[in-house]
């Protein structure tokens, strides 16, 4: 018994119209359907913030949505952060040379999780960097050139 | 897919949630802000027939006072809105100091006042703030709505006085009176990670710093939030020595609380930390409610 609804979903900008199974998550969407996969996928049960995204301006678990609840949102995943697929945003390029990533798994997550908090604390101290990121789990930094890589960014900023 | 399949109504009015919620009674599940539901249908640990999702009910969205001594919060208020509102780190500040504890800022902007009381567990911060507060809830169904105590509302684990045809609408929070101090402390493994122990404490003074009321209320050392009253009627009437605190915070942690074994915390730890965030809940709202 499938319960199947039309969404139409703005992603990056872009719209998108689909059907979908209730019971799909929004994150199973993103990657299966529309081929997004710099959306990660760790956990899916809201522990390690791997399939953050942006929805309407606020970092949310896209494992924990379902599809047809993004019916009429925006949303923003990893790839829509830069202006061509071919260049960094600041923020990216400030994690590349400050080393704020080893494999890049919980990169995406941790840069979704980022850039709604830098905007509404542009000159964030470490603390608060620490508790932005804390919902994010990284297996292969420990955090440190996370935490300089957005710091270099708030220096560049400013 | 991960979770079982089910049938999807996204309600556009109260009205007509209620009318679905009569319809499907208990085997309509309410998706609020899915923070807690979802996780449990990923693991099939929950799979309902049907959700009803109330996130286009915007009317459930809101924080209002009416009146100068309480504020109503909508159950659909997500948590982040709680966290970043003036009124409430001024006015309940309890609340206010209780939110950065639970999970992290993205679950916080999903998650909803109603989803974290009606799921009632009793690692969760706010049915241990909203009976330290003693806050009410209103809940409704097609039959009209009725306020229950929040002393009345929790039964054990995720279990509650909302009956199966019933959604819960509202919680009623009294602003804090003068010369009252407030506290809340855990104790968890990780930052964001539900906590092994914790406590919330709310006590008002007299204008000569004697002990006229004390709240001491306590999470996940028992199957619900639970109110250790013999301990804080020992405060009552009384300034707080040091003594005085040593006392109530054995008294609370060798016989009024109710911890169960974890997997994270052996029933002597736990007794252990609820000891010691006693003391220092005490010492601090005490300390607040003087320079109040
Ligand atoms: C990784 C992680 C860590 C977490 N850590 C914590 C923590 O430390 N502390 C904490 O308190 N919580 C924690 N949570 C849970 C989170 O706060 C949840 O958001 C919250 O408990 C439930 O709120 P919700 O709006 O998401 O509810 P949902 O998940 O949508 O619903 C939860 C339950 O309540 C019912 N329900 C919801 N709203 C209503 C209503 N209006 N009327 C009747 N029934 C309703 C639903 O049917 C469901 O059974 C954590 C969650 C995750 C994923
Ligand atoms: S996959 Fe969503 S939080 Fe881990
Ligand atoms: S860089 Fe590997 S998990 Fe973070």
């Amino acid at each position: 018994m499938s319960d199947n609804h039309l969404i139409k979903v703005a992603i990056n900008g872009q719209e998108y119209t689909s059907s979908v199974e209730a019971r799909m998550l929004l994150s199973d969407f993103i990657r299966l359907e529309l081929g997004l996969t710099g959306t990660h996928v760790g956990c899916e049960h809201g522990v390690c913030g791997a399939c953050t995204v942006i929805l309407n301006g606020r970092s949310v678990r896209s494992c924990l949505m379902f599809a047809v609840q993004a019916h009429r949102q925006h949303i923003t995943t990893v790839e829509g952060m830069a202006t061509e697929a071919t260049d960094l945003h600041p923020l990216q390029e400030a994690f590349r040379e400050a080393h704020g990533l080893q494999c890049g798994f919980c990169t995406p997550g941790i840069l979704m999780s980022l850039i709604p908090f830098l905007d509404d604390n542009p000159r964030p101290s470490e603390e608060e960097i620490r508790a932005a990121i804390s919902g994010n789990l990284c297996r292969c930094t420990g955090y440190q050139n996370i935490v300089t890589a957005v710091k270099l960014y708030v220096e560049r900023n400013s | 897919m991960k979770p079982a399949s089910f049938k999807y109504y996204a309600p556009e009015s109260l009205e007509e949630a209620l009318v679905l919620k009569a319809q499907y009674g208990d085997e309509a599940r309410i998706l609020a802000g899915g923070q807690s539901l979802i996780p449990a249908m990923n693991f099939r640990i929950m799979q309902p027939t049907v959700l009803l999702d109330l996130n286009l009910l915007a009317e459930l969205s809101y924080t209002s006072s009416k009146d100068s001594a309480v504020l109503h919060i909508g159950a659909m208020t997500r948590l982040s809105e709680v966290e970043d509102d003036p009124l409430i780190a001024d006015r309940v500040a309890l609340l206010h100091e209780s939110l950065p504890y639970i999970a992290h800022p993205q679950i916080r902007n999903r998650g909803t006042v109603g989803g974290n009381i009606a799921h009632a567990d009793p690692a969760a911060e706010l049915p241990v703030i909203a009976l330290a507060t003693d806050s009410r809830f209103r809940v409704q169904s097609t039959n009209g709505s009725r306020w229950i105590n929040s002393d009345d509302f929790f039964r054990g684990y995720f279990e509650t006085a909302i009956e199966p045809n019933e959604i819960l609408v509202e919680l009623e929070v009294p602003f804090h009176v003068t010369n009252t101090g407030w506290a809340f402390l855990e104790v968890s493994r990780r930052s964001g990670d539900y906590a092994m122990a914790g406590i919330a404490v709310l006590i008002t003074l007299d204008r000569d710093y004697i002990c006229r009321q004390a709240r001491l209320v306590y999470l996940n050392l028992s199957d619900a939030p639970l109110e250790a009253k013999q301990s804080a009627d020992m405060l009552v009437g009384e300034t707080l020595s040091d003594e005085l605190i040593e006392q109530v915070a054995n008294k609370a942690s060798e016989e009024e609380i109710m911890p169960m074994e974890s997997l994270h915390a052996t029933v002597n730890y736990q007794r252990h930390l609820a000891c010691i965030l006693t003391k220092r809940a005490l010492e601090l709202a005490y300390g607040r409610a003087k320079e109040t």
